[in-house]
């Protein structure tokens, strides 16, 4: 706030906009900093939004975790001294061994490393997680946002649409689908995962849309002569994101879960690929006999959709006005 | 009162009925919901014409067809020598220019995630041509100075404001294209009594600033003789009187307008008795399903077997000079209604 002050500040006096009330002598300091025009910067939306966000600690810690899980799915090696990829540091005699000062998340029922293997699971999981998060997002929210809108036709094909796609079993389909395209590690869970998963976005982005659609600032913007892309983009989609935003970033937790139970029947992804959804998948079995492998990916995971949801409802609250 | 100049906007037997259907997939007609039934009226350059009637009567739906919002059933609005219905392109912006609307609710009708310098600005960006880009916030500016507003507060969101500042907001939107009619539709009923009479005042010294049209849709008489010149009295979709203000509150006619009259509240303890209180019975009939001949015939004390038979035309009668819709007009003074 303070440093846009100065900036206008500064370029307002040469500008034809300086106020002509203030002193035409006076070039103090001070003065400058203080009085005109205050708010000579440019509010907007996005602007304010970021402003707020920045201020804003749940952003912050929230960020702040997603980006070391970013990095460790990036450069696993820097986090981890053994390489889970290394079949050599298995050692079976230790089989289910509990969490020591060498292995701090103990050991799983080869003798691997768990921490080495949450480490070099992430990149897996959080890829399957966000494309399958960001894909549905992008697909669920314009084909829900134009049902909603426009209506009639338009929207009773897509509503049927969507009602074929939900109407089909989730894990046969995906059952399906992973087992004859048979594509190279996560791709085929993303697929099924995507395809099968956007209709809950669409239908939450659909009623939103139609919440706002009768709205009288919709007919004023329409009485100015303003398109009908022009109303959707600016006036009804704006104040319609947020439960598709809570949504979004709740389903995180949804589809990396989702991913596991593709492992745990062996459609999805398989070993030798390392993830959290196939560590907690093999962890189930021996439930009775070692607790940690189960608990620390399982921890990894909700660790990881927490910080998403958070960021979501920052965001969410970052761009309603009426909360700040 | 300023003298009528031209017309600037025609209205011809306007009607809309909205559908009544039934089923799901194979939808049918069973019926209609006449909202506005054949309303004819003129706008003349720079007069303030007030539209009364009570909630339901068609007052919003006639401010939509007339803002081009919904599409007529039948009838025309001619502006300009052409039908407004039938402008394209160019022609139809141009329309859209120069007729604005004052909208009901300050509360719904400014978008909550846009500032103020949007909301007003954004007919700038609707018709570029108005104002060029680098010239759109000094003009804002002027435009929130115009309406009495803090043009410092630019940047702020409309739940920063009361209601009367954002009916502000709305009326400064309204006026950024400089239309020549803007539309009111119950600008002041969702306002306390003190900002109505701002906002009113607001509106009167931009009329006389801008030679701006109204027409002023309200359900308060008190609120529709303060501002207009003319005034039209609507019942279950179609015009029972219009005439200037002092012919529709001095010498009522129609036994509606007399009886809207004697509802109004008198702030004087010693004349509330003397007065004669009309008191209608019964409901205002379902206009999906109007009463034959004249429509307020169902709970008007003069109804005879011609009023079932023949809807009566709204046409200057014997009683006083000005168009009303009564087989039986006749004039009773504003003394003995306001007692």
């Amino acid at each position: 706030m303070t440093d846009t002050n100065v900036q206008t500040g500064a370029g307002g006096i040469g500008d034809k906009a300086a106020v002509p009330g203030t002193d035409p002598a006076g070039e103090l300091g001070p003065v400058s900093t203080q009085a005109p025009l205050p708010e000579e910067r440019r509010a907007s939306l996005a602007a304010d939004a970021w402003r707020e966000l920045r201020r804003s600690p749940i952003f912050w810690i929230s960020s702040a975790i997603i980006a070391v899980y970013v990095a460790i799915a990036i450069a696993p090696g820097l986090f981890s001294g053994i390489d889970a990829y290394d079949t050599n540091q298995c050692d079976l005699s230790q089989s289910l061994a509990g969490p020591s000062g060498e292995h701090w998340f103990g050991r799983d029922f080869q003798g691997c490393d768990v921490y080495a293997n949450i480490i070099y699971g992430t990149r897996n999981s959080l890829a399957v997680g966000f494309i399958v998060v960001f894909a549905t997002f992008l697909i669920g929210t314009p084909l829900g946002a134009v049902a909603g809108f426009y209506g009639g036709l338009t929207d009773s094909i897509l509503s049927r649409i969507l009602d074929i796609f939900n109407g089909i079993p989730y894990f046969l389909a995906g059952l399906i689908i992973l087992v004859t395209l048979d594509l190279p590690s996560i791709w085929g869970v993303v697929l099924a995962l995507t395809l099968f998963g956007w209709m809950s976005t669409a239908r939450i982005a659909r009623s939103a849309v139609i919440s706002v659609r009768d709205a009288d600032f919709v007919s004023a913007a329409r009485s100015l002569g303003a398109t009908r892309l022009r109303i959707l983009l600016r006036h009804v989609m704006p104040n319609a994101l947020a439960p598709v935003i809570v949504v979004t970033t709740i389903s995180l937790g949804g589809v990396v879960a989702a991913e596991a139970t593709y492992s745990f029947l062996g459609i999805g992804v398989k070993p030798p690929t390392i993830s959290w959804g196939l560590q907690i998948a093999d962890a189930q079995q021996y439930w009775g006999r070692a607790r940690h492998i189960l608990f620390f990916p399982a921890g990894a995971l909700s660790l990881a959709v927490l910080s998403f949801i958070l960021l979501g409802e920052a965001v969410r609250d970052a761009l309603d006005p009426k909360l700040r | 009162m300023p003298t009528h100049g031209e017309t600037v906007l025609e209205v011809r037997d306007l009607v809309k009925h909205f559908p009544l259907t039934q089923g799901v997939v194979f939808r049918r007609q069973i019926g209609a919901v006449r909202a506005v039934d054949g309303v004819s009226f003129d706008l003349h350059k720079g007069e303030t014409l007030g539209i009364v009637g009570e909630s339901g009567c068609g007052k919003s739906t006639l401010a939509k067809l007339i803002m081009s919002l919904e599409k007529p059933t039948s009838g025309t609005v001619t502006w300009r020598g052409q039908d407004i219905y039938g402008l394209k392109g160019r022609d139809f912006a141009q329309m859209r220019r120069s007729i604005q609307m004052v909208m009901q609710d300050p509360y719904a009708s400014l978008n909550p995630r846009m500032t103020v310098g949007d909301i007003v600005g954004e007919p700038y960006e609707i018709h570029p041509e108005v104002a060029p880009k680098g010239d759109r916030r000094r003009r804002v500016q002027e435009l929130l100075d115009l309406v009495g507003l803090n043009p410092e507060h630019i940047n702020r969101y409309p739940h920063q404001f009361s209601g009367g500042q954002r009916q502000r907001i709305g009326i400064a939107r309204g006026l950024a294209l400089r239309p020549e009619i803007i539309v009111c539709d119950e600008p002041v009923s969702a306002l306390d009594v003190s900002v109505q009479a701002q906002v009113m005042n607001l509106l009167d010294s931009l009329q006389r600033d801008l030679g701006l049209s109204y027409i002023f849709i309200a359900h308060d008489l008190s609120v529709v003789r303060h501002i207009s010149d003319r005034v039209a009295v609507m019942y279950l979709g179609s015009m029972v009187e219009i005439g200037s203000d002092e012919a529709i509150y001095d010498h009522p006619t129609h036994p509606y307008t007399q009886a809207l009259l004697s509802a109004v509240p008198v702030p004087d303890p010693t004349r509330r008795n003397s007065r004669e209180r009309i008191l209608l019975t019964g409901d205002v009939p379902s206009p999906a399903n109007p009463p034959s001949g004249c429509r307020f015939r169902t709970r008007c004390w003069k109804a005879q077997d011609i009023c079932a038979k023949e809807p009566p035309p709204l046409v200057d009668r014997a009683a006083h000079a000005h168009p009303s819709a009564c087989h039986f007009a006749e004039e009773k003074s504003a003394q003995q209604l306001a007692g």
